[in-house]
């Protein structure tokens, strides 16, 4: 049965030998910011990457078990690919900005979806730089490449790019961790404003962070979850004995 | 729907193209080998030509073979003594000399880039400036400046990627520059070497274009370094271009040795290669 | 004893390093002064202007122009490397984008054979099939009538010749755009087409550009393949079936004769500088580009 956006059973995946996630079953709460916790090399990528089906590119995996995303199998669709990845926007670790300028980062993938002529085009854009507050810094340069944005700016930029193509879901993969603290902040900030209108995930290793924005967190070690909770349990509360080592940082 | 169709149209153009690759070398091989193998003959490969190679129907091709042997292997030898004190050098003596190495390797880049024909030339005009006649030793010469470039940078590709580490700890011994250079790195990366040399080679016997000017052509096996010499792409070249057919098969039977030799250096090439990988220390 | 020998010879290797890095930065630039030297005589008596536009090529009456050689290379250089390109690109992008790495494998050492083929095998090959497809299929099928050793011919076996040499870059090149980027986009619901295209095309597009800069100079020298295919006829070629004689095939054709015609040897040295100066040029552009784009990634 199927309680939230997401819910994830019995999800195995290998890499060639090697098994990287095991028996996993998340149920992601809708509207919530969903904190992926663990060391790294517990497959808290792999699993995002499975998510988006972005993990399909790897030569030798296998995948088994079921992701239900309002109540369809993502993993077993008869479905586009591309239909299942627009629903999830993905934010990475290292920014990565397209090799185009501020504005067509933007269009890209508005036009990929149908979008065309810039009549239609810049105010979709200016929107959607306007949601992340990057607007006011790049209105004079968005002909200017992308790459000439500091990191911050990009990683922004790369939210506003995601949230063009109206996903439901957004996926980020420790996305402040490359960042300033003054744009971590920002980014963090804006995550909070976007749980109105989306379900979030995000990996991370920082304790502080996941305490700090979590709503719901998921515990995974060594590719197994180990436990999973609404924030305030889970740190005041924690049921396993392993959750209670790592919480006292004894992973690290 | 549209974009489907397109992709799928690209995608069978890249596979048609891979595959491509592939079948252009065996119809290049097979072309060669279909055409040379009915003349190659123990009388082909022992014998030089009787009668002049351009109109005699008797003898075969061992003036070509022996000759290539001597070219190249004679090029290969200057070039290495040059080539390896340059890629010591830049990978030792200079290795905290970032730009200046850079700048090398930028230089021999660009002589690896110059067409065999201007080392031709250029060894013509030496050779007129040094009063030397076509000979062996003006080919070797010119084909030794050809396949110089190619000779450092493989070899200083492979040296570039051993560890700071390993020769500073060589220095910490109390070694010279000298002993590390001989004792660590060329024991280090000794199949890379080998590598090197062998890919010199196979340009070096296969080129036509440098020793046209400077080698001459005879029937004869060289005896001395001042004698003309032929060699197999020579004789491919010239033979090809005689009206008599048994001449012409003589062309085809040394373009396909010559390809058997490619094919051997090629393949040793990457035996080496991949056997330098093994033992390196990482 | 022992340390003073260990001294000589470390002296020794010294010096001997650099006797051989001074010859090495001192090639090019030999290279480039004895061939300017050479061809320092033809310059004067008939300009660089006349030598290189003019038509009339008269060597008996020492008049030297040598528009319809350099005609003759360009026509050849741009149809090979046409040619090469779409295979080249599609080729490239399959093997770094779509094919297993195991596919791969088995394909580098198909590229290296290919690129060790000496020329004067590819002219042979070229020979037996090129110039009789050229001139039995290809020009009776335009209605022209063609020995097959033409222009197209060259074209051909120049555009065989450059595959391996320009897929080895492209490959290189591809290779760099990192995955992070084609993820980002295949997350925003693009298809893996659309990601080759418009980002990891466009992010290799110094590169890719850099790779046939290459070809270019590589295509502009290459002597004996093209020489054996392409006719070697003075002239203005006017179609691709027509016979053509690009620069290089004229110095390899014209040694023997080059001492006994005065000015000869001159005229044809001024034609290596042409070359050497031509190749020099895109090799240089070619590598900065591909300089500065190792430093970006």
């Amino acid at each position: 049965m199927q309680q939230g956006k997401i819910s994830i059973q019995n999800l195995d995946l290998h890499f060639g030998k090697h098994h990287i996630l095991k028996n996993v079953n998340i149920e992601i709460p809708e509207n919530q910011l969903t904190v992926i916790l663990g060391p790294s090399g517990c497959g808290k990528t792999t699993l995002m990457k499975t998510l988006n089906r972005l993990v399909e590119l790897e030569e030798t995996v296998k995948i088994n078990g079921k992701i239900f995303l309002d109540n369809e199998d993502i993993l077993n669709t008869d479905k586009d690919v591309t239909e299942i990845r627009k629903k999830m926007g993905l934010l990475s670790q290292r920014p990565a900005p397209l090799p185009m300028s501020i504005f067509n980062n933007i269009a890209y993938g508005l036009r990929i979806n149908g979008i065309s002529g810039r009549r239609k085009l810049a105010p979709l854009v200016e929107k959607y730089l306007r949601q992340v507050n990057l607007w006011d810094e790049v209105k004079d340069r968005l002909k200017d490449p992308a790459t000439r944005l500091s990191i911050g700016q990009q990683q922004r930029l790369c939210l506003a790019r995601g949230l063009a193509v109206n996903p439901e879901i957004i996926l980020a993969d420790e996305p402040t961790s490359a960042l300033d603290p003054l744009s971590a902040s920002i980014v963090e900030k804006q995550f909070a404003e976007l749980k109105k209108d989306y379900t979030l995930v995000m990996v991370t290793h920082v304790l502080r962070q996941a305490r700090r924005i979590a709503d719901y967190v998921v515990f995974m070690y060594l590719g197994e979850v180990i436990e999973q909770g609404p924030v305030k349990e889970f740190f005041e509360n924690p049921k396993m004995e392993k959750t209670r080592e790592y919480l006292k940082g004894a992973f690290n | 729907m549209w974009r489907k169709i397109e992709e799928k149209v690209f995608y069978y153009l890249m596979i048609i193209s891979t595959v491509s690759l592939g079948l252009l070398l065996v119809l290049i091989v097979a072309t060669i080998v279909y055409r040379g193998l009915p003349y190659l003959s123990w009388e082909m490969i022992s014998q030089t030509p009787k009668g002049g190679y351009y109109f005699g129907r008797e003898g075969g091709i061992l003036n070509a073979i022996i000759g290539s042997l001597y070219l190249s292997s004679g090029a290969v030898i200057i070039a290495l003594v040059i080539s390896l004190p340059v890629s010591l050098a830049m990978n030792i003596h200079l290795k905290r000399r970032k730009k200046l190495v850079n700048g090398l390797r930028f230089i021999l880049d660009l002589l690896w880039g110059i067409p065999s024909i201007v080392y031709g030339a250029f060894g013509f005009t030496l050779m007129i400036y040094l009063g030397i006649k076509a000979s062996l030793l003006a080919g070797i010469i010119t084909v030794a400046f050809f396949i110089l470039p190619i000779m450092i940078r493989s070899m200083d590709e492979v040296m570039k990627n051993v560890p700071l580490s390993l020769i500073e700890s060589a220095f910490a011994l109390g070694s010279t520059r000298s002993e590390v250079a001989f004792k660590v790195m060329v024991r280090q990366t000794f199949p890379g070497i080998i590598t090197a040399v062998l890919l010199a080679f196979g340009r070096g016997i296969g080129d036509v274009a440098a020793v046209l000017f400077t080698t001459g052509y005879t029937d004869n096996i060289p005896t001395s370094l001042m004698q003309q010499t032929a060699t197999l792409p020579l004789a491919v070249f010239f033979q090809l271009g005689s009206p008599i057919p048994e001449v012409q098969n003589r062309a085809y039977a040394a373009a396909l040795i010559l390809t058997i030799i490619i094919l051997v250096v090629s393949i040793s090439t990457r035996y080496f290669g991949k056997r330098f990988r093994k033992t390196l220390i990482k | 004893m022992a340390l003073k020998l260990r001294k000589f010879k470390d002296q020794f290797s010294s010096l001997w390093i650099k006797i051989s890095l001074f010859f090495v930065v001192l090639l090019p630039v030999v290279i480039t002064l004895s061939l300017l030297y050479k061809s320092m005589f033809v310059l004067e008596t008939n300009g660089l202007k006349e030598l290189l536009f003019s038509s009339v090529w008269r060597p008996l009456a020492g008049q030297f122009g040598f528009w319809p050689f350099i005609i003759s290379s360009l026509w050849v250089t741009i149809l090979g490397l046409l040619i090469t390109t779409p295979i080249c690109m599609f080729s490239a992008i399959f093997l770094t984008q779509y094919s297993s790495s195991r596919l791969l494998r088995f394909m580098q050492p198909v590229i290296d054979i290919l690129a060790g083929i000496p020329s004067v095998i590819y002219g042979v090959w070229g020979i037996l099939i090129i110039v009789p497809m050229v001139g039995r299929y290809l020009a009776p099928l335009f209605g022209i009538e063609s020995t097959g050793f033409s222009i197209l011919a060259g074209g051909l076996v120049l555009s065989v010749m450059l595959i391996p040499f320009i897929l080895n870059v492209l490959i290189e090149v591809f290779k760099t755009v990192p995955v992070e980027l084609s993820e980002a986009s295949l997350s925003l619901g693009a298809t893996k087409w659309q990601t080759i295209k418009f980002v990891v095309v466009r992010k290799s597009f110094a590169g890719i550009i850099s790779a046939f800069g290459l070809g270019l100079s590589r295509a502009f020298g290459e002597t004996i393949a093209v020489l054996m295919v392409v006719g070697n006829v003075v002239g203005l070629p006017k179609s691709i079936f027509d016979p053509g004689y690009p620069l290089p095939a004229l110095i390899a054709n014209n040694y023997g004769e080059m001492l006994s015609i005065p000015m000869y040897d001159s005229a044809l040295m001024f034609a290596a500088l042409i070359l050497l100066v031509v190749v020099m040029f895109f090799n240089f552009l070619s590598r900065l580009a591909i300089i500065r784009l190792e430093k970006k990634a």
